[in-house]
């Protein structure tokens, strides 16, 4: 009876303490490394945002303020941006450019997954690597020859010239994405259409593309999301100050002198990343599904 | 009346029909698909490309149309310090800031494929830096690395007392090498450990329960299932993150722009300090050029990871 008591004791107590000893392996196998990983991931955002809220006399004395927090937040820095700088107009020139290669590079990159994918010829599967293959080749060694190339075309200077670039990574990107996404669409549907009587187009149009419409959102966000960061191309194609592009605007015209406007730099910082962070947490799904579809593909 | 009728009918029908049967026509339809994308592709991708191993070869200056001058451009760069300096310091940059980013992706992505709440939420976090334009998250860690009002001084110096003066990030050589590296591999976790969390999601569970069963422990589950099953996938993703690090730009030219005295230029912070800044078009074409066996490397080393993933697809069919 006692060793029975005594069995239901043990048997009780037993699993408590391993569930206790799971929960504190838990915390400092999972919960501590992935704090840590986030609060550094995150830090240098915050530390941005506190920057561009805080007036000079906190920002260049440590003694007397911590500055990790903000005793009297100001919004000059911002004001100072929008209103003494070209700042709303450089915000204008980089969506008009990621907006118009982003359509652009979707524009050609359906087109060119639906005849990869769906019209299948001879040799289709070596258009799509060749297609891929363009991806490989990063910006850093075109720039130069890129930069004579828009000379020629009289381009240089202009926003233009940036639409025009930029689907050469792009559409690499969006054309194998939309690939993967064709594929996933029933082949029955579009050969019912065809003894319907559809035409190639009409079916492209009324029947792959509303299946299509997560690949293309996917797409879409993307080219934005990298055109808008976009940074080399920007620098050594644009001279004229009120062309430039945000990223490349903050860095050549207003880090000046030798003492860096801080707050301006940092509340410039936010302000651009601003419309890409609102994007991307209105679409976290389709990032994470493109990033990780292109990378199986 | 049938019979005026007929012919009129059938000629309104031919009107669209013909422009239509051409659409249907498939190698037209072909081409007039493939156009854009190629086009765009060709223009402004393959004959840069070209152009630009042509430009190596010349003496072209802004402004001024060279000759062919040989291998005179790429000799030049072989007696350059700075153009050694450089290599050695692009493939010291790739080598450590990716071997960082995949330790610790790899950890960030085991971590979150666990089960805990809040977890789209903190997925989504992780993935900001990766979103945020690379210039301006920069510009962020220029102001961390401040020499006077460094936020990693104040906490070393003033709140946990470890040093006496300021960490000095970007005045000398070396430290401003690793605090680049810092930075890369900050801004390349997020897409390692996103890529690589979905490759182990794609992992069955079975395999785990068949090992715990045959009492295999948590370290050998993870060297002979996880890590051979993220072979693949770990093969492309460290393709791409190596040619992307090997050629980044944003960065040093954000942070120290090859300061302190050129001790951080990367091949292609070279190439644009000479080839636009300088207007030698030729030289910095040559030092762009001179990135590409590297490249060509990365990119066979891509094909035999695709072609290792097809060879074990095949052997899981069978």
């Amino acid at each position: 009876m006692t060793d029975v008591a005594a069995q239901s004791n043990v048997a009780s107590a037993a699993p408590d303490t391993m569930a206790w000893d799971s929960r504190a392996r838990r915390v400092v196998m999972i919960y501590l490394p992935l704090a840590c990983f986030i609060l550094i991931l995150l830090f240098p955002f915050y530390w941005m945002a506190i920057t561009s809220f805080k007036p000079n006399a906190e920002l260049l004395n440590y003694k007397e303020h911590n500055p990790f927090w903000i005793t009297s937040p100001t919004l000059a820095h911002v004001k100072h941006l929008l209103f003494d700088t070209s700042y709303p107009r450089w915000l204008k020139t980089t969506m008009l450019v990621a907006i118009g290669s982003t359509f652009l590079s979707l524009f050609a990159s359906t087109l060119a997954a639906y005849a990869i994918e769906r019209l299948r010829f001879r040799g289709s599967p070596y258009v799509g690597l060749g297609i891929y293959l363009a991806y490989l080749v990063p910006p850093s060694i075109l720039f130069i020859p890129l930069a004579t190339v828009i000379v020629q075309f009289g381009l240089f200077d202009s926003p233009l010239a940036l639409i025009l670039v930029y689907p050469t990574f792009l559409v690499p990107f969006c054309t194998w994405l939309l690939i993967g996404y064709f594929k996933s669409i029933p082949y029955e549907l579009e050969e019912c259409a065809l003894v319907d009587g559809a035409t190639r187009l009409q079916i492209l149009w009324r029947i792959t593309l509303p299946l299509a419409v997560p690949g293309l959102i996917s797409a879409g966000i993307f080219s934005f999301t990298l055109s808008w960061n976009e940074f080399i191309y920007a620098l050594a194609f644009i001279q004229s100050g009120a062309n430039k592009t945000v990223p490349v605007a903050i860095l050549t015209e207003l880090v000046t002198g030798d003492v860096y406007q801080w707050g301006a730099l940092m509340a410039g910082s936010l302000l651009g990343s601003l419309p890409v962070a609102l994007f991307y947490s209105l679409f976290v799904d389709y990032y994470v599904s493109s990033l990780t579809g292109a990378v199986k593909e | 009346m049938s019979v005026t009728t007929f012919p009129s009918r059938g000629a309104t029908l031919r009107q669209p029909g013909w422009l239509a049967r051409l659409f249907d026509y498939k190698p037209f339809l072909i081409v007039m698909c493939l156009a854009p994308a190629i086009g765009l592709l060709l223009v402004f991708l393959t004959y840069p490309l070209g152009l630009g191993i042509w430009l190596a070869f010349t003496d072209t200056t802004i402004g001024q149309r060279g000759i062919y001058i040989g291998l005179e451009n790429f000799q030049y760069l072989l007696k350059d310090p700075l153009w050694w300096n450089a290599v050695f310091y692009s493939i010291f940059y790739t080598a450590v800031a990716t071997f960082g980013k995949f330790a610790l992706g790899f950890w960030l992505a085991l971590l979150l494929n666990n089960h805990f709440p809040f977890k789209s939420l903190i997925r989504a976090i992780v993935l900001l830096p990766w979103i945020v334009p690379t210039v301006l998250s920069a510009l962020a860690f220029w102001w961390i690395y401040d020499p006077q009002f460094s936020i990693i001084s104040y906490l070393l110096v003033d709140v946990l007392h470890l040093r006496d003066s300021n960490v000095d990030f970007l005045g000398s050589p070396w430290p401003a090498r690793f605090s680049l590296i810092a930075a890369n591999i900050w801004r390349g976790i997020p897409f390692v450990a996103i890529s690589l969390l979905a490759g182990l999601q794609t992992i069955s569970p079975s395999l785990y329960e068949a090992a715990m069963l045959d009492g295999a422990t948590s370290w050998q589950r993870f060297r002979y299932i996880t890590f051979p099953m993220m072979m693949p996938i770990l093969a492309i993703v460290m393709t791409f993150s190596i040619i992307f690090t090997f050629t980044d730009f944003q960065l040093v030219y954000a942070i120290t722009r090859g300061g302190p005295v050129n001790s951080t230029h990367l091949l292609a912070t070279l190439a644009f300090q000479r080839g636009i800044a300088g207007g030698e078009l030729g030289e910095g074409a040559a030092i762009a050029v001179s990135m590409i066996p590297f490249l060509v490397f990365a990119t066979l080393f891509s094909y035999f990871g695709l072609a290792r993933r097809k060879w074990q697809q095949g052997e899981a069919n069978d």
